[in-house]
This record gives C-alpha cells, structure tokens and sequence, in this order.
C-alpha cells in the first residue's frame, strides 16, 4: 500500500483499531477517504463545506463521534488548516478537505506548513474553475497550484487516485507521507472519482509510519542537507519555538542571516526531490512495444486504458503510463519512456498542466488533449484522439 | 526585570521592544500573572500571529512558542486545544492581527466559547509596517493611510467580543498594572474564552505621529485617559470621547 519501503521498514504493522474491520466495502470515493484517514489515525478534522468534498467531512464527523475524535467546523478554509497545524503540533494526525475555492484560501497557510514542516493532509477534490465555476462538475485545474501555489514555493507530495480503492489507499499513504517527511500532502482527488460508488476492500492489516520523536533534538535542522529532524509535540516540556519566519535548527527566527535562509531552504527543497524515487510510484500498461503511449491522472486515466484495450483488439501498439505521484514529478519514467515511442499523448481536464512537465523530460512528440467543459473525458474520445496519432 | 520573572524567559534572548513600547511592560506583566498563579510554563501554550506584539511570547518566553501567520493566531490555537485540551492555551497578538485580518477567528472563538485566553495588545495602530490605521484607531486620527484624518469609528473591542458570547470581558491599560495583572489572573483560570483589551501604547510610530512627545510622555498621555468604569458613570458622551474606559465587561459569572 505504501510506496516507500524503507519508510515501511520503519513501520509497525498494526491491527485496525477503530477503523472498520477486513471485508468489503461499497463505498462513495468522499467515503472512502474519511474510511482511510480513521484508518490511517486522523484524529483532527476541521472544515468548511463545499462542493464535491462535503461528504468527506460529513462521513468523518459521524464516524469521530464514534471513536471519540472530534472535527470542527471553522469559519472558513483559512481557519479549517491553520486549524489542521495547530492540532498537528498538538500531536495529532491532522487531515482537510476542500475543493478549488477553499484550496485557493489556503495558500498562505500551506506556506506555513512547509516552512515549519507540520505533517498535514490536504484533500482537494477538483471541480472545474476558475472562481466557482461549475461547483458540482469535474475538473484537474489544481494541479500546478498544488506545487506552485504558495509564495516562495517548495516540493510538498501530490498524489492522484483513478478509483475509490484508491482514495482510501491514497489517503493512507498521504498520512504516511507527511509523517515521515514533515509536509503537507495533497491527495488531488477529483469530482468523478469523489462521487463514484465502486467496491473497497479493507484488509486485515495496514501499515502505517507515525512521525518520529527524540527527546532534546534539534526539531528543524538535521545533520545532513536533505534530512527531515524528529518531531516534538507541545506540552512534552521541550518548549519548541514554531515560527513561519525563516529559523535555525532551533527555530530561533533568522531574519538577515543568508547563510540560514539557504540552508533551510535546500533542505525543504532537498529532503522531498533527494528521496523522490521513494515516492513516486505509477503504473505502466502495454508500453513494451507501444509506439503511442498515453501519459494519464486520475479519472481519465479509466478511459484512457479502456481506449487502449479497445485499440489493442485491433493491434494497434498503444500503452499508457498512469501517474499516481503527481509531485514530485515521475522525470526519470518519462524520460524512459519518452524514448522508447514516437509520440505520447497527454489527455488532462484542464488547459493543460501536467503536459509542460512532460515536454520537460520527455524527448519524443508529445501532444496534449485539453477538455474542459465540466465531463470527463470519453474512452471513444481517446479513441479518437490516438486514431489520428497513429 | 527581577530575577524570579527571567527563569521564564528563553536563555540568550534579548527584547526587541522600542524605548517606552507598552509591550515590553505587558511582557513582564504576563510574566507575572503566570507567577503569582504559579502555573508551570511547561504546560502552557503560547499562540501569537504577525506584528511587534506577536513577539511578546515569541521567542521570548521559555516555553511551547507558536509563531503563526498574519490574523490566524486564534485558529491555529483552537486546533491545539481542540486535541490536546490540558494545553494551557494563551494567544498574544496585536489589535490590527486579531481585530482587522483575524477579526473573523475573533469573533467565532469567541461564540464557540472554546477555553483560550486572548491578550490583544492594543497600540491604536499597526506598529510593525509603520503606524498605519487600524480598525482600534480613534476618529479623526492622522496615520499614514489616512493622512487627512481616519475617517471611521474605531471598534469597542470589548463590545464586539462580548456580543460574541465571551466567557470574561475586559480593558484594561499597561499603565494600570495591578488591575491589568489581576485580570490576566482571571482570564488565565477562567474556563471559556476570556480576552483582554490591553491598552499597549506605541511611543515609536503612535506616539510620533500624534506628537505625544518621548516615550515617557506618551505613556502619560495614556494614563491619563484611561478611567475605571465605575469612574465614567457620571461623565458626558464629549467628556468620554477624550477618555479610554477600562474594567471589566463581562466577569464570566464572579
Ligand atoms: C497576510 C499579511 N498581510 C500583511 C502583512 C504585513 N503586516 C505585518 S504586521 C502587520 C500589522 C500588525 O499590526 P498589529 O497586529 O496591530 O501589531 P503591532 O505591530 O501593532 O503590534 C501587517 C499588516 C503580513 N505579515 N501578512
Ligand atoms: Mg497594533
């Protein structure tokens, strides 16, 4: 379930406390994240309703009342995450759900949780934009405000789910993530697969990674470049100094000190690109002797390996390469496969986003397909669109 | 600062107040009150966001510090207490950081009643970006936004908070330390949501601008203005209209 292995080195195995037992499930993707993060050991939700993440906060609030956590409901999506921090610190796994306009409200405060390297989960589940747009239809315009949207902006984890099992995985892995890297994670949920009601089977047993703690050490700085420092939690006497104001190992505010502010940010920079290829994971489909492959996210990758299959009945040679890890970006798999055929194509519910990471690594043709009219984007679409690069 | 109140400060800090800020005198003043209740420091939380008064707590007191964003303070304490309620949560920030950007937390902290503590160290301005105006700010009052006079009617902090639903309700200034200190006692062991209307006065930006005089004359100017409650019965709105009105406003049920 998790990618990383030596974060699950790490980890214990345990039993299911709390969480629903082994057996499957028929559940609601917005369900299935509150499922995974009760089972990954969310005991913090705080929100603000808005469409199409309301029923994750919904499903989690009934759920806290059973096993006697609480969620809150803020005034807004500032308040909602800076909330999130401020129980994280208090030891709690944290986790937020929002959609396009509550995540465009929280960007100072992703700033902050990357600058003092809080462990928080951020669930946006994408509709279309900008603004309200249409508040109940599907889009994949945040993807690029995920890694770019705070100012002075760092590496943080994004992943992306294509089914209900997978959100609820996601979600612990997303938990997993943050504790043991010390950022905020983005599961970059969409309208389609939020909405859907697929089966979910909840195994016997999950792994988890709790954040890491050691008495008198330095809470913000490590030995090496890229390391991630143990962390405390308020109220253990180690009279910790949070600041968003750039800090030493400490935290003792560095306000003019070059040297600090470069450090740190390496660091920040350092601990998620250096360990990259422990994150990132994706799935190839028929790529061994495809000349076309499609490079696919989140819902549409569905369609697009139903046009693959379909194709291949005919002997077309299409495969398709799913990102689950959208940030960091899958450089070296594209690269890779960017040199094995002639010609990728990227179908996004967007404008085209992921693509310009694409044309970054890969050296082969690649052409974008952009739909944004609020549908998902059709197996005969792709279809389609291959035929004619073929 | 006497030798009992520095075991609570952090080792190797220096204050980085201005000469005559009400904020280093309200410093000591929280100090104090922690002392006189002995609550030990460790199992204290202290919350502040953006501004010189943000950095009453940070990183001077020797305890849990959490330095936040500009107006959020109360939020991110809210979490905190809301997941770990044996935390003794305090939040010190300015007027401009929890009235203006963070009035909305303000106000539903103060509904949900939650048990924190609120100490607004109120300069009348936003001393850290240059004395601009505040929504604290009195009428009429030059600042460098408002160069021909703030046109607006400032907030009665104490009203809007205890409209809200506070628990405890007070104004007092730093230059009434004995009433101030007794009340931050009061605040500090009150369950539910208790704030505090500090009067901090900024000699720096405030007291320039308003030509005050030194630090130690802009003090006195604010002394002088501050009346007990029970002291404004008599006085005519005009009389009031010169004068800060401190006391109690909601004594959570003592
Ligand atoms: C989002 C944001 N906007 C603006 C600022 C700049 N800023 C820093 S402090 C401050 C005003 C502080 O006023 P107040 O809270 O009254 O504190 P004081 O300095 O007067 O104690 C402002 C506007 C900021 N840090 N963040
Ligand atoms: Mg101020």
């Amino acid at each position: 379930m998790c990618y990383d292995h030596e974060l699950m080195a790490g980890a214990s195995k345990r039993k299911l406390k709390s969480a629903l037992s082994a057996n499957s499930y028929y559940f609601s993707g917005d369900e299935a994240i509150a499922e995974g993060a009760i089972a990954a050991g969310c005991r913090y939700y705080a929100g603000y309703p808005i469409t199409p993440a309301t029923e994750i906060f919904e499903t989690i609030t009934s759920r806290f009342r059973e096993i006697g956590a609480v969620s809150m409901q803020m005034e807004d999506e500032i308040a909602s995450i800076c909330s999130c921090i401020g129980a994280s610190w208090a030891g709690a796994k944290a986790m937020i759900a929002t959609s396009g306009p509550g995540f465009s409200l929280m960007q100072e405060a992703i700033g902050y949780a990357v600058i003092t390297e809080t462990p928080i989960v951020l669930v946006d589940v994408q509709r279309t934009g900008p603004s309200t747009g249409q508040s109940t239809r599907v889009g994949s315009g945040d993807i690029m405000q995920a890694r770019w949207g705070t100012h002075g902006a760092m590496p943080i984890i994004a992943l992306s789910a294509s089914s209900v099992q997978e959100l609820y995985d996601q979600t612990i892995d997303a938990f997993n993530f943050a504790e043991k890297y010390r950022v905020p994670v983005f599961l970059m949920a969409e309208e389609a697969t939020a909405h859907l009601r697929e089966r979910v089977d909840i195994p016997e047993e999950i792994k988890l990674f709790d954040r890491k703690k050691k008495a008198g050490a330095a809470p913000f700085g490590t030995e090496e470049s890229d390391g991630v420092p143990p962390m405390p939690t308020f109220g253990e006497g180690e009279k910790l100094l949070v600041t968003g104001s750039t800090h030493d190992a400490y935290g003792i505010r560095k306000t003019v000190d070059s040297l600090a502010q470069e450090k740190l940010v390496t660091r920040l920079h350092s601990k998620i690109m250096n360990n990259r290829e422990k994150i990132i994971e994706y799935e190839e489909h028929y790529l061994e002797d495809a000349d076309i492959a499609v490079i696919c996210y989140g819902f549409t990758a569905r369609s697009s390996l139903f046009a693959i299959e379909r194709l291949r009945k005919e002997g077309k040679k299409v495969g398709m390469l799913r990102l689950k890890t959208l940030w960091p970006f899958a450089d070296r798999a594209i690269s890779n496969v960017g040199s094995r055929v002639k010609k990728m194509l990227v179908p996004e519910m967007n404008m085209g986003q992921v693509v310009g990471e694409i044309v970054k690594y890969a050296s082969c043709e690649v052409v974008p397909y952009n739909q944004v009219n609020g549908e998902i984007i059709h197996p005969h679409t792709i279809i389609e669109q291959l035929r004619a690069l073929l | 600062m006497s030798i009992d109140l520095k075991q609570y400060l952090r080792p190797g800090v220096t204050l980085p107040f201005c000469a005559g800020c009400g904020d280093r005198i309200l410093l000591r003043l929280i100090l104090r009150a922690i002392d006189e209740l002995k609550i030990n420091i460790d199992d204290m939380l202290f919350v502040s966001g953006i501004g010189c008064a943000a950095w009453i707590p940070s990183p001077n007191f020797n305890a849990d510090t959490l330095h936040t964003l500009h107006g959020r303070a109360i939020a991110f304490a809210t979490g905190a207490k809301v997941f770990n309620p044996k935390l003794k949560t305090v939040v010190i920030s300015g007027d401009g950081d929890l009235a203006d950007i963070g009035g909305n937390h303000l106000i539903h902290a103060a509904r949900r009643n939650i048990d924190l503590t609120v100490l607004c160290a109120n300069n009348m301005n936003y001393g850290m970006t240059g004395g601009q105006v505040c929504s604290t700010t009195p009428k009429g009052v030059r600042t460098p936004t408002t160069p021909g006079g703030n046109p607006y009617h400032p907030f009665d902090l104490c009203k809007l908070v205890n409209a809200a639903g506070a628990t405890y309700v007070a104004r007092y200034s730093v230059t009434q330390p004995s009433v101030l200190v007794e009340s931050i006692k009061k605040a500090l062991q009150i369950e539910g949501f208790s704030f505090i209307d500090i009067i901090s006065p900024c000699p720096t930006q405030y007291g320039r601008q308003h030509r005050l005089g030194t630090p130690r004359e802009t003090l006195k100017f604010f002394e002088n203005r501050c009346i007990m409650k029970e002291d404004a019965k008599g006085l005519s709105e005009e009389e009031l209209e010169e004068k800060i009105v401190t006391g109690e406003f909601s004594d959570g049920g003592n």
